[in-house]
């Protein structure tokens, strides 16, 4: 059992740059765990001290119900694969392989021996003699994985580990190393900044914003249900369409139409609230002519990318981000936003038209303050606990 | 293709890059090599002459030297004073360049590598300041450091009367020179350390390896380049090292007789020009033997990269 436990984890740099602040994150056994956030959130600092390179300030890390806090990373038993893989370039494959067997003082010919079974696996056995520098990206890689198997730790660490891959060797990586973390079931870190590599990969994400975890969810839950607007804003190909709204009775005021509230909100807003409605991209259904219950406004781009098309509606009211001071001004529609429409293939408008967009029923959200406020229908709200296997 | 824009095929790039021609290289060429024939090549040469005559600085053979063949040559391999020497020269080398300038240089480096602020460039600005000073300065601090009577060693030792220079002049000059020269090495190593990875030592720290350890595996091998030039400068510079006769003139009895002491003393002293040469020469060859047990060391690292 390796599960990793982290409390009220602070980490304090000198000069005073809080990195983590008082973070409390589980993550269970065998789960393949992304760390996500923009650059500067603390996602690294975190898998640091995971790995002991960095020293708490103030909190635990356990791994497997054992206390690993104070202890050097060498005694923690994980393994950790570097974004640059940190590949030994004086050493052939083998030697890189066999490097912590070697420090655990493994005789020659059972490291010797266990490198090449764990080169095998990772379809680099014909290598073994090389040098790094005369590996692809995509075998540097794997050999660097090789390395952190080959001595059977309690969690793998893997600091953004497709970033140094070019686009189309990133998705064949991706793919390899969901399969072999599902392979391995070892407990399994990594951090990243691509929310889209989060979303493919991982079991569960945290995403983390100024040292704090902002959301913890398996990846359908912190797409659907982002619980904040920063989330909100971050994960997903193409931001979320936030939008200043207001509430009428059993309806909601949004960009000059009247939709229906969302599915659990009747009962958590009270009438003439001021919210934020938001709605993906991707849950808007377009139509050139007029319907009921949608945002409806000009067309001012069309961006075509590839299989769908992401329109832009120009419509009356405030981006969700312009108006945190302009509470207190009752009139909204006062000023111009846009909404973004994903639209298939063959359906595109031009700009200049006038199109209508239908929100996808249990599709929107609402957010007071930057929260979610629809209490989930059917999905359990998002907790730090919780532990979701597949 | 347009005739005349025709690239230069073939191995070799084209012969002039800078489009300069014959006449005007030459010209750019002339001078330093006029510089380097006068001040370098002219010398070398008049001293291999002199080495084989038994020219003086006074008297008859000063004014009329006459060819002695190879005697200088076998008359210095021959006496006991100029083996001495160059034993105690070898013993100066290792002792003060290699195992103090480098070794120390190199642990300073490494202590301080991941260190900023005060601390570390108080440490780096007194290293540096033993490294600048002039020799006669530094010759004299020395011997105020080391003196038996006034000395400031014995005064914080309390041990009053003891003649480090007499009764170790050996010691004395390679602790001197270690002090004065590891700033060369420390910067020096203080660079290199730059260009190991953060994460090649964190891999290592993950997989358990001590700090010898990580210094073996992951360190070492990436500065092997940088420990070897700088084991050849500190090597050459130390073996003609003349500082020494400043705190204790190759004495006593010869005991810190190093190889540029001795010849100083055999020819300007002693006034046998023609030998000072020939033993100057035997030192040329060593420092060539040297420099070239390195570089060869260094073509060896960059075959095996």
């Amino acid at each position: 059992m390796s599960a990793i436990t982290m409390r009220e984890l602070t980490k304090v740099y000198p000069g005073g740059v809080r990195a983590l602040d008082a973070l409390d994150l589980e993550i269970a056994d065998g789960e393949f765990f992304a760390l996500l956030g923009p650059s500067g959130c603390g996602k690294t600092t975190l898998l640091r001290t995971i790995a002991g390179l960095e020293v708490a300030s103030a909190g635990s890390v356990r791994i497997g119900g054992r206390d690993v806090t104070n202890l050097p990373p060498g005694k923690r038993d994980v393994a950790m694969v570097f974004q640059d893989y940190a590949l030994f370039p004086h050493m052939t494959v083998r030697d890189n392989i066999a490097y912590p067997l070697r420090i655990k003082k493994v005789d020659r010919r059972s490291r010797g021996s266990k490198a090449a079974d764990t080169a095998d696996e990772l379809g680099l056995s014909g290598l073994l003699e090389r040098r790094p520098g005369q590996l692809s990206g995509g075998q540097q890689q794997r050999v660097a994985l090789a390395r952190a198997m080959a001595c059977h730790p309690q969690v793998f660490l893997l600091d953004e580990p497709l970033s140094n891959l070019d686009a189309r060797l990133r998705l064949e990586a991706r793919t390899f190393l969901k399969r072999l973390q599902r392979e391995l079931g070892v407990t399994t870190v990594f951090v990243t900044h691509d929310q889209a590599e989060a979303l493919a990969l991982a079991d569960r994400i945290a995403v983390m914003e100024g040292g704090r975890i902002r959301q913890v969810g398996t990846p359908t839950e912190v797409f659907r249900r982002p619980a904040n607007t920063f989330v909100a804003g971050f994960i997903g190909s193409t931001p979320m369409n936030l939008i200043d709204a207001r509430v009428h009775g059993d309806e909601l005021a949004v960009a000059g139409a009247r939709l229906p509230l969302p599915d659990g909100a009747p009962g958590q807003v009270s009438d003439g609230e001021r919210l934020v409605y938001g709605i993906r991209p991707e849950y808007l259904d377009y139509s050139p002519t007029a319907v009921p219950g949608a945002l409806t406004g000009e067309v001012v781009v069309v961006e075509n990318l590839g299989s769908v098309s992401l329109v832009s509606l120009d419509v009356p009211g405030d981006h969700a981000g312009a108006s945190d001071e302009a509470g207190a001004g009752d009139d909204s529609g006062a000023g111009r936003t846009s909404v973004q429409v994903v639209v298939p293939e063959g359906g595109e408008p031009e700009p200049g038209d006038t199109g209508w967009a239908v929100p996808r029923p249990g599709r929107s959200l609402l957010y007071r303050d930057g929260n979610l406020v629809t209490a989930a229908a059917g999905v359990p709200a998002p907790r730090a606990d919780a532990t979701v296997r597949s | 293709m347009v005739e005349g824009a025709r690239p230069v095929t073939g191995a070799s790039p084209a012969p002039d890059a800078a489009g300069l021609g014959r006449a005007r290289a030459t010209g750019f060429l002339v001078p330093a090599m006029v510089l380097i024939l006068v001040f370098l090549v002219v010398p070398a040469a008049w001293t291999i002459y002199l080495g084989v005559t038994n020219y003086r600085l006074t008297g008859l053979a000063a004014a009329h030297p006459e060819v002695v063949g190879l005697d200088n040559y076998t008359r210095a391999l021959g006496d006991e004073r100029f083996r001495t020497s160059l034993l105690l020269t070898l013993q100066f080398v290792l002792g003060s360049a290699v195992i103090g300038q480098a070794g120390l240089g190199f642990a300073i480096a490494f202590a301080l590598r991941d260190r900023r602020g005060p601390l570390r460039r108080v440490v780096e600005g007194f290293v540096l300041l033993s490294w600048i000073l002039p020799s006669s300065v530094v010759a004299f601090l020395w011997i105020a450091l080391l003196d038996r009577d006034a000395g400031t060693l014995n005064a914080l030792l309390g041990i009053p009367g003891t003649a480090w220079l007499l009764d170790h002049p050996m010691l004395s000059i390679i602790v001197f020179n270690t002090w004065r020269g590891t700033a060369f090495s420390m910067m020096l190593y203080a660079a290199a350390l730059e260009n190991v990875p953060r994460s090649h030592l964190e891999t290592a720290r993950l997989a358990g390896a001590s700090t010898w350890q990580q210094l073996r595996d992951v360190v070492f091998p990436r500065i092997r380049g940088h420990v070897l030039t700088n084991l050849l400068l500190i090597s050459l510079w130390t073996f003609n090292d003349f500082a020494p006769f400043l705190i204790t003139a190759g004495g006593p009895e010869q005991r810190s007789e190093i190889l540029p002491v001795y010849v100083y003393k055999v020819a300007l002293s002693g006034g046998e020009l023609g030998f000072g040469a020939a033993i100057s020469f035997v030192m040329l060859l060593i420092n060539l033997v040297i420099a070239l047990v390195y570089l060869r060391m260094l073509g060896r690292r960059k075959e095996s990269a």
